[in-house]
């Protein structure tokens, strides 16, 4: 055990797979000598080499294209994007393609590829650097969709991406990248996909959320255990596949649901967990499920990103409102 | 064949390689092939099945047999003369235009047509011919990516992908280019300029004189060649191939063509475009082209070629009655495919369509 930040336990994971697969490759932007710009691949390239820490020309496009060809082929490729807003010209290679090779092939081909990027805000950056677009791929049929919220999890969910026989988009919370810090095992584990976790056991209301958002649920459900509420807080993981047992099984316990979602309201992921609950547990709710969620806004820039993001205030009042 | 002839090629002066003439000449005989007569007579034949099956595939789509198909009349030589210099284990990465390279590099006619009749188990099959790529010019960093990982995995095997002239004004088509440069990848880019994007001329695409020369900015070789030249196109490959295994890197073919019928079974091109070019191009026809050919040579008799029209028929016969016996698509078929094991939400999806297809298990 050591005590790890998402930053060093995702550099970890890396580390290890690579050891551990030779089949394992990372491409991207300044991934090589630079370790990435939020230094996720720092120093594998002195362990692996260029040929295995591939910095590659500046095209997002290519980057996830060649990989998919890399993919087929046999390889494993981790590809890196620099930061959420500049997924997007390598959208139809992830939607067109990656995404329907084993589909269309009916399993001949597959493409068993890791897509990461940091996402979200509260880093101060520049426009097109601060968004949670989770929702755009959870919408895409053939991929999976992942985030984890603790260096925990940030190593187990990658080593189980990176095994994952189809693709797997991998968000990671960059403003969590070292704010957070838990022992961490040393050795190799893996955390399964899909999987949700109840981080805090509660009665009184169901608060979902993942990524980014789960230190503000983990605030609030502390902050609210000294009024005598008991929250529990659900941290998803993975958004595709979605564990809608745990979803349900805790609402229809606590009859009382809270979606905090850091991204923009209409279509998000909490809009497809508040169905979840209609549809499953309609008969056991106290109220309504609520949302707290970004807005249907261009992300602010840096010094306004504090309205946007989902605060304390904003998650407590969701709960008050749901406990009548 | 001496293919380090086209070593010195350069891009920018406009030639545009060609073996054999319209005439039936062979005006490079030291670019011709190393092909036996009955080699060449081969290629000849399998040009005439690919022809009669292409217009047979239009046909089915009509009597409604078929789905919306994109015919390869004019492209013969460009996908006969390459796949016949590639090795079976290479791999091909086609658009969909892609009737002649496909059964060239061992798909089955039958198998092909399971695909364009509208049924995924068309692309399951043994040959190394990926599915088709519809989006434009998006698969062409597939084949820089496979060839990339048979270099990283020291295996001699190169692929090669297959696009047309408007797929050049795609970004991803330089993005392709680019990273086959820098990373010095083993693949081919073989363009089919047929002059026509659905309604848009080649003229529209770009300024550049010619889009071989697009290869200059991304450090690669760019060759025009006579794309409805069998000798032409296989001289062409064969360099490329050769650079390729070498450890060379890639080039860009531009192969010049002409795509005599509709963009699809679904355009009508009269609509755009003038009746008059479709004759302007006929005499360069490949077919007629290698006819002459072999006739001058006394390979090739009216009697010999209704013999091959006489054999492909049944064989193409054949082909369309096994692919229209394929089974369809099963409600869990559908859904079977979309990750190797499927998670909870498609299993119930899944057996929701079943229970309404009682029948189907």
């Amino acid at each position: 055990m050591a005590t790890q930040t998402i930053a060093s336990a995702l550099n970890q994971a890396l580390h290890q797979e690579m050891a551990a697969d030779e089949r394992v490759i990372i491409m991207g932007e300044d991934v090589g000598r630079d370790g990435g710009v939020f230094r996720i691949t720092d120093k594998l390239i002195d362990v692996y080499g260029e040929e295995r820490v591939i910095d590659t020309p500046l095209a997002e496009a290519g980057i996830l294209g060649t990989a998919i060809g890399l993919a087929m082929a046999g390889m494993r490729p981790v590809v890196e994007m620099q930061f959420d807003g500049f997924v997007y010209p390598a959208f139809d290679q992830l939607i067109s393609h990656a995404a329907r090779m084993r589909n269309r092939s009916r399993g001949m081909l597959s493409c068993p590829l890791v897509l990461r990027f940091p996402y979200g805000g509260g880093v101060r950056a520049l426009e097109h650097h601060s968004e949670a677009m989770e929702a755009l791929y959870m919408h895409i049929p053939g991929i999976k969709v992942v985030t984890p919220a603790t260096p925990y999890d940030a190593k187990g969910l990658l080593i189980s991406a990176i095994r994952d026989p189809d693709p797997v988009v991998f968000m990671e919370p960059k403003r969590l990248y070292r704010s957070l810090k838990e022992d961490v095992p040393e050795e190799s584990y893996t955390v399964e996909l899909g999987k949700a976790r109840v981080m805090v056991e509660g009665k009184d209301v169901t608060v979902v959320s993942w990524g980014s958002m789960i230190p503000t649920a983990l605030k609030v459900q502390g902050a609210l255990a000294a009024e005598g509420v008991s929250v529990e807080v659900i941290d998803l993981r993975s958004i595709t596949p979605l564990d809608r047992e745990a979803v349900t099984q805790s609402v229809t316990k606590t009859g009382r649901c809270v979606i905090l979602q850091e991204g923009p309201r209409t279509g998000g992921v909490a809009a497809e967990i508040s169905a979840l609950i209609n549809e499953n547990c309609l008969f056991s709710l106290q109220a309504p499920v609520e949302r707290v969620t970004g807005f249907d806004i261009i992300m602010p820039l840096l010094k306004g990103e504090d309205l946007y993001i989902p605060e304390e205030r904003r998650l407590t009042a969701g709960i008050r409102k749901v406990l009548g | 064949m001496t293919a380090s002839l086209l070593n010195d090629y350069n891009p920018l002066t406009d030639e545009m390689v060609q073996v054999l003439s319209p005439e039936g000449e062979v005006v490079r005989p030291e670019l011709m092939p190393n092909w036996s007569n009955e080699q060449i007579k081969e290629a000849y034949a399998t040009m005439v099945f690919l022809r009669m099956a292409d217009t047979k595939i239009s046909k089915l789509q009509r009597q409604g047999r078929c789905g919306t198909y994109a015919s390869i009349e004019g492209q013969e030589a460009c996908q006969i003369g390459s796949g016949l210099m590639l090795d079976k284990k290479d791999w091909v990465f086609p658009a969909f235009r892609e009737l002649g390279i496909s059964y060239v590099h061992g798909m089955p006619l039958d198998t092909f047509l399971v695909y364009w009749m509208g049924n995924e188990w068309g692309s399951n099959h043994s040959a190394c011919v990926a599915p088709p790529s519809i989006p434009v010019g998006s698969h062409m960093l597939h084949a820089a990516g496979y060839a990339w990982a048979m270099k990283m995995q020291k295996k001699s095997h190169i692929t090669i992908s297959y696009f047309g002239d408007g797929a050049t004004s795609e970004g991803d088509f330089y993005e392709a280019l680019n990273f086959a440069g820098v990373f010095k990848i083993p693949t081919i880019l073989f363009c089919q300029n047929n002059q026509w994007a659905i309604s848009i001329p080649r003229s529209r695409q770009t300024a550049a004189k010619t889009l071989a020369q697009k290869a200059i900015a991304a450090g690669i070789p760019g060759i025009q060649v006579d794309g409805m030249d069998l000798f032409a196109v296989a001289a062409v490959t064969k360099f490329a191939v050769e650079r390729a295994r070498n450890g060379e890197g890639a080039t860009l073919i531009e192969a010049v063509a002409y795509r005599f019928g509709n963009h699809t079974t679904s355009d009508e091109a009269k609509k755009y475009r003038d009746p008059a070019e479709i004759e302007q191009w006929r005499p360069r026809d490949p077919m007629i082209r290698l006819q002459k050919y072999l006739e001058k040579k006394g390979l090739w008799t009216a009697a010999w070629e209704e013999e091959l029209q006489a054999a492909a028929e049944p064989k193409i016969a054949e082909a369309v009655e096994k692919a229209e016996n394929h089974p369809v698509q099963t409600p869990a078929e559908i859904f079977d495919y979309m990750f190797e094991t499927l998670p909870p939400a498609l299993v119930e999806q899944k057996t929701y369509l079943q229970s309404f297809y009682p029948e189907a298990h």
